[in-house]
Parts: C-alpha cells; sequence; structure tokens
C-alpha cells in the first residue's frame, strides 16, 4: 500500500517535472516560461520530496524533508519575481499577444525610472531590443 | 512492474532536463538563459532525490539541501548583475 502511495507521488512529481520543461521550451516570452517552471518545477520537486520522507519513515529525514520543501516555497517565487523584475528593466520583449503591460505608460527605459504620471508616448517607446548572442568572439 | 515504473520516472525527468537544456542554448536573451539555468539545478534536485530513494542512499538528501541553498544564491546574484547591466 506504501509502496503504491510513493510511486504515486513520484510519478506525479515526475510528471510536473517534464512539464516545467516542456513549458520553458513551448512558451513564448520570458514571463511566461518564468510562469510555467516557477510553479509546476517547485510542485514537481516537492512532490518528489513527499514520496522520499515516506520510502525512509524516519524522524530525521521527515525534518530534512520538511526543511528542503519550506525552503523551495519560500525561496522559488522570490527568485522568480526577481528576474522578472530584472528581466522587465532590461528591456526583454514582452510576446506580442500581451493584452495588459500596466508599467508601459509609467516606466522610461532609458534611465530606468518610474514615474506617477503617464509619460509622453515617445519616451516609453523604445527600439526592440536584439537578441543577445554570444556565439562571435568579443572584441 | 515497479522496474519499469522507475525507468518512466527518470524519462520523464531527463525529457524535463534536455528541454531546458536547449532553453539555457537558444536563449534568446539573457534572463531566459537564467531561468533555464534556475530550473535546471531544480530538475537536478528532483532527480538526486529520485536516486537517492530508488538506491536507498540517505545521504543524497543533504546534497539536494546544499543544492536548494546554493540555487537561490546563484538566481540572486544573476538577477542583480542583470539589474545592473547597462
Amino acid at each position: 500500500m506504501q509502496e503504491i502511495v510513493i510511486m504515486l507521488l513520484m510519478l506525479l512529481g515526475a510528471i510536473l517535472i517534464f512539464l516545467a520543461g516542456v513549458g520553458i521550451l513551448r512558451m513564448p516570452d520570458v514571463f511566461l516560461r518564468m510562469s510555467a517552471t516557477a510553479k509546476a518545477g517547485t510542485l514537481g520537486v516537492g512532490l518528489i520530496l513527499t514520496a522520499a520522507a515516506l520510502h525512509f519513515n524516519e524522524f530525521g529525514i521527515y525534518a530534512r524533508v520538511i526543511a528542503i520543501i519550506f525552503f523551495i516555497l519560500l525561496t522559488a517565487p522570490i527568485a522568480a519575481h526577481i528576474i522578472g523584475r530584472a528581466a522587465y528593466f532590461d528591456g526583454v520583449p514582452l510576446w506580442e499577444d500581451t493584452v495588459q503591460d500596466d508599467l508601459k505608460k509609467h516606466y522610461r527605459i532609458s534611465d530606468h525610472a518610474l514615474y506617477s504620471g503617464e509619460l509622453p508616448s515617445e519616451e516609453f517607446l523604445v527600439p526592440q531590443k536584439e537578441a543577445d548572442d554570444f556565439s562571435e568572439e568579443p572584441e | 512492474m515497479i522496474e519499469i515504473l522507475w525507468n518512466i520516472i527518470l524519462l520523464l525527468i531527463s525529457l524535463g532536463l534536455i528541454g531546458a537544456f536547449v532553453r539555457l542554448i537558444r536563449g534568446p536573451y539573457l534572463p531566459d538563459r537564467v531561468v533555464a539555468l534556475d530550473l535546471i539545478s531544480v530538475i537536478a534536485m528532483g532527480f538526486i532525490i529520485v536516486y537517492a530513494v530508488r538506491f536507498n542512499q540517505v545521504n543524497f538528501l543533504d546534497v539536494a539541501i546544499i543544492l536548494a541553498l546554493i540555487t537561490f544564491l546563484g538566481t540572486v546574484a544573476f538577477a542583480y548583475y542583470l539589474e545592473r547591466r547597462v
């Protein structure tokens, strides 16, 4: 019985991790990719850790697993938020079908400043950033 | 039966790892690569834990703890320097 529960949790975790891998490949821009990986990856590893705790069934293992899950649940959203913020400030373009971008008229990319009022349109319309290309040697 | 199930689990995790690695290579922007690295270390953590259960190695759980700590610090450092970049 316990074996079945362990295998079920592991399989579910593995499927979620696989979905995170598919999400990071198929999603159209950084922010959507992040929303796929942060949630699916965290939940997948959490389920696998739960299965490991049930398998070993010792007090020390339970304590360690709870510590890891707590830490992951605490840090994964923070990490995703920080990268998303850095990506937006860096000028990474959003997906062309994005319906809402609340910062668009309030953020000036030339000096990274935020304004509460709306900026004139020529100040927030920046030229599209080129993709980073590391294939050539830097000069 | 249970052997096949273990293989399926490890195969699914490996496919996720390959997907993240392809994104790490293809980019196209630096934040994409940082997200891919983050996902790779999370998947590696899952792989280590599955391995620990499969072969009854309790000590590998400590590796997972350290990996979780280092991943978070690395991501924060990458994001910090990404924001500083001109």
